[in-house]
């Protein structure tokens, strides 16, 4: 009797490990845009020049890493924002997230990111012309010892 | 999970659109450990996040792992009091939740 129960559990168990298995296969082929590479890369990449036109605001120190505020706000760049990324140095895989802006869209956003150590967050800004970039030291400081 | 994963708040001020929303979702890197079996714990964070107003796309966002979990997002878009705003997401598991609300 009981083996015949766990006969019954693996079948069942073996059935929802392939349909996992398919859910997982399926979306990467749809989700091709997703730019992995950037994605996974432990590279900061290009940030373009340092501008005051972009205005970025993170707390000085964050008590918490695992949720840092980050606004960027990128209303007094010259021409048209096509992009607002938004770059943490200091962890693995640096970019965190990108903005494609579109008509209509203001070059604002505001986001939370973790952050495993103290280290600089880039707000990365590309227009037409080129890519600029402004950058804000955030000191993390878990354990409360201080930075 | 699946009941409105997408809670969202659109002001309409001086013809810009305010827009506020808060994502439920667990931002899983894939590099974090069970503290009881010791396994890692599968990587599940959301992608792509792409708003529209009044059907038509002005954003989509790419996000990696290092977005908190429960992701905040506030963005801006040029509009008026009553425009439709819309915002999807899509995580690596190929699920996807969206929110929607008119412009106060």
């Amino acid at each position: 009797m009981k083996r015949r129960l766990f006969m019954k559990g693996t079948l069942a168990g073996s059935a929802i490990t392939t349909a996992l298995g398919a859910g997982l296969l399926a979306p990467r082929a749809v989700l091709a845009a997703w730019p992995e590479s950037a994605m996974t890369s432990k590279e900061i990449g290009d940030t373009g020049m340092a501008s005051a036109t972009v205005k970025i605001k993170a707390p000085e120190i964050a008590e918490n890493g695992a949720v840092v505020p980050v606004t960027v706000d990128a209303t007094g760049v010259d021409g048209i924002v096509e992009s607002i990324s938004i770059v943490a140095a200091a962890n693995g895989v640096p970019l965190a997230a990108t903005y494609n802006m579109k008509e209509g869209a203001i070059p604002f956003v505001s986001t939370r990111l973790k952050m495993g150590k103290t280290g600089d967050v880039y707000g990365v800004v590309k227009t037409a012309s080129g890519t600029v970039n402004a950058k804000t030291q955030v000191k993390v400081t878990i354990g409360g010892c201080g930075g | 999970m699946a009941k409105s994963a997408v809670k969202l708040r659109a002001k309409a001020k001086k013809g810009m659109i305010d827009i506020k929303c808060l994502m439920s979702h667990p931002m899983e890197t894939g590099l974090r450990k069970d503290k009881k079996t010791g396994e890692k714990i599968p990587a599940h964070f959301i992608q792509t996040v792409v708003a529209e107003k009044n059907g038509t796309p002005f954003m989509s966002a790419d996000f990696n792992s290092t977005i908190s979990k429960n992701p905040y997002l506030r963005i801006q878009v040029a509009g008026e009091k009553g425009d439709e705003i819309k915002v999807t997401w899509t995580d690596n598991k190929g699920e996807s939740s969206s929110g929607a609300k008119a412009a106060k």
